[in-house]
């Protein structure tokens, strides 16, 4: 086990080593001129030789990328062109609409996905699996972002019980932050919570169909605790890895979901970073991101450890 | 389709229609599928009103028998506008799932043919796709390199290409043993002929799921990139610029919001149902896994 999650990280940290090379190489080759764009288009041409000089831009492009890795890695992302603020503040900002974002969006999903999916199991084939089936095969077609919009139209327009975008940051209180976060995260959890029920609904009927799960019926064992209790562990392993792909995909999901809410979360941040070519904070986020991708890998592989005991002395 | 008989599970060809006109999903899917690829087939030669002409003085109505589905604030038929946006949704995404195919097929069987180190590397660099939120990277590529369906195309292609490959390797891989694959290699078969010959025949139905499943996603993600303006360019219609254009006209006009969204749920609802019906014909081992 111990030498299965070294060679995990060891696998993650090359990961990371060529993502951001490829990050780096991609944003190197767009046209436009960092300097230029600080200083704007009447910039003095003395000024403007200074500055790139100051920012490091006439060093070969090698030493530049070893700069910004290295200061990656003790916190330093380098220094926003637009904003003229470190983009590790900027982040650190806007990690705090998003991430909360993406955990009550988790939550909520798991938290209606697990229980529909071991009902719709439990009753294979009865009118009530279909039906759920049914409107989970629905849920999956709805794009976030439009349910979003019919959200917006039905509480904020119509009952007028929420605000339709905006938020008011986390020093305005705790609820009044929370309440503007409740409608993204429900519109962000719903399509992924139709997905996830039904992974778990089809994770549960392979393990229910286990020789030991009838062994445990036929010892006279509560229909519900051999659900719950047998069945449910067994079948968290696809579970587990679903919801590990699905924390990603949130966190940068929800750059669509915080432009229909105007959010200012990382998605909002880092699409108007690219609208505005400030390339050094499309890096930092790319990368924050990719590297949330890999440690969440490897932390649903330990998960698949607790939940699965043979793993923990197999690979 | 051509199946090898050898394979167990693979249809009898006989009996392939009565199970289609049986299975609910894939009727459902393909009746659903076919009409949206007719209404914007249709859309070439014929849509209610000329979505070019703008007649401010209907600009915003709802719904009538003038224009079914009400006009947008330019006074532009919905209906119309929707039709020819499932022409653009469509070409994105089946373009996007060639692209994804012929790129990541080669390189998944070929990681299965050969194993060692290029299959190592080949799926390493696959995990490497994969760590990269794929909607940002869309988001960057049609951002940067200017947005456009062709853009948008090519970034929502690129993250079907490691889909494909995994799933064309695990097909592959799980062929390579049997006993017909033996024979061949017995009688003289290099590795290349052996995949193009019994390999790839064998895995089309596999690929054929997967590529519905791409085309429903890539009809979100065209979706989601044309809501942000980074898809087709207008004054092509799209389906989600089409809700960006109504989201600030809600108070006025919700069904601007309604329609083009509705189209967007159909559209992959059908392509899912007909995923579904097809694993379900082609692969009865699939349909006892799930």
């Amino acid at each position: 086990m111990i030498a299965y999650l070294i060679k995990r990280i060891a696998i993650g940290l090359v990961t990371l080593a060529v993502a951001s090379a490829v990050v780096f190489c991609v944003l190197e080759i767009v046209p436009g001129d960092p300097a230029l764009l600080m200083l704007g288009m009447n910039a003095e041409p003395e000024a403007l030789a200074a500055l790139r000089d100051e920012m490091g831009l006439n060093q070969p492009v090698l030493l530049r990328y070893v700069d910004w890795v290295s200061g990656m890695m003790v916190g330093d992302f380098g220094r926003s062109y637009t904003y003229s603020s470190p983009v590790i503040d900027l982040i650190a900002e806007r990690v705090l609409v998003s991430l909360p974002l993406a955990l009550m969006a988790l939550f909520l999903s798991t938290a209606i996905a697990l229980p529909v999916g071991i009902f719709s199991a439990a009753r294979r084939g009865k009118a009530a699996d279909t039906m759920v089936m049914g409107a989970a095969q629905v849920g999956v077609a709805i794009p976030n972002f439009w349910f979003a919009l019919l959200l917006i139209y039905l509480f904020a327009v119509w009952l007028r019980l929420v605000p339709a975008g905006g938020f008011p940051g986390w020093g305005a209180g705790v609820w009044p932050a929370v309440k503007a976060l409740i409608m993204p995260a429900v519109a962000l959890a719903l399509p992924q919570a139709a997905i996830l029920a039904r992974v778990t609904r089809s994770a549960m009927l392979e393990v229910l169909g286990e020789d030991y799960i009838r062994t445990a019926r036929a010892k006279g064992m509560p229909r519900r605790i051999v659900l719950w209790h047998h069945a449910l562990r067994n079948a968290l392993i696809p579970v587990l890895t679903i919801l590990g792909l699905q924390f990603a995909f949130l966190l940068a999901g929800t750059i669509i979901i915080e432009n229909v809410f105007y959010l200012p979360g990382l998605g909002r941040l880092v699409f108007q970073a690219i609208t505005q070519r400030d390339l050094i904070v499309v890096e930092g986020v790319m990368m924050l991101l990719v590297a949330t991708v890999v440690l969440v890998n490897i932390l649903v592989d330990i998960g698949y450890a607790i939940v699965d005991p043979r793993l923990r002395t197999r690979r | 389709m051509s199946m090898d008989p050898t394979i167990p599970g693979a249809p009898p060809e006989r009996g392939f229609l009565r199970l289609a006109l049986a299975n609910r999903s894939f009727l459902i899917g393909c009746a659903i599928t076919l009409a949206v690829a007719g209404l914007a087939l249709l859309s070439f030669f014929w849509t209610p009103y000329d979505i070019t002409h703008l007649t401010v003085a209907d600009r915003l109505k709802g719904l009538s028998t003038n224009h079914p589905l009400g006009t947008d604030h330019l006074g532009r038929d919905i209906l119309s506008m929707i039709m020819i946006g499932a022409r653009n949704s469509i070409a994105v995404a089946i373009v996007a799932v060639l692209i994804g195919m012929g790129i990541g097929v080669p390189l998944g069987a070929w990681a299965a043919a050969r194993g060692g180190l290029v299959d190592e590397v080949l799926m390493r660099f696959n995990d490497l796709v994969f760590a990269f939120p794929a909607l940002l990277s869309a988001i960057m590529i049609t951002a940067i390199f200017g947005p456009g369906a062709l853009n948008a195309i090519i970034a929502i292609g690129i993250f079907n290409v490691p889909v494909f490959a995994r799933v064309a390797r695990a097909g592959a891989l799980s062929i390579w043993p049997r006993e017909f694959i033996l024979a061949a290699r017995a009688a003289g078969k290099s590795r290349t002929l052996i995949t193009i010959e019994h390999i790839l025949p064998n895995i089309t139905a596999l690929l054929l799921v997967q590529g519905t499943i791409q085309f429903a996603l890539g009809i979100l993600a065209e979706a989601g990139l044309s809501y942000l303006g980074l898809g087709a360019q207008p004054p092509m219609p799209s389906w989600g610029r089409m809700l960006f254009e109504a989201q600030t006209r809600m108070i006025v006009a919700p069904h601007l919001a309604l329609f083009p969204g509705l189209a967007i749920v159909v559209t992959v609802l059908g392509l899912n149902l007909l995923g579904d019906g097809l694993r379900d014909l082609l692969d009865p081992r699939l349909r006892r896994e799930r």
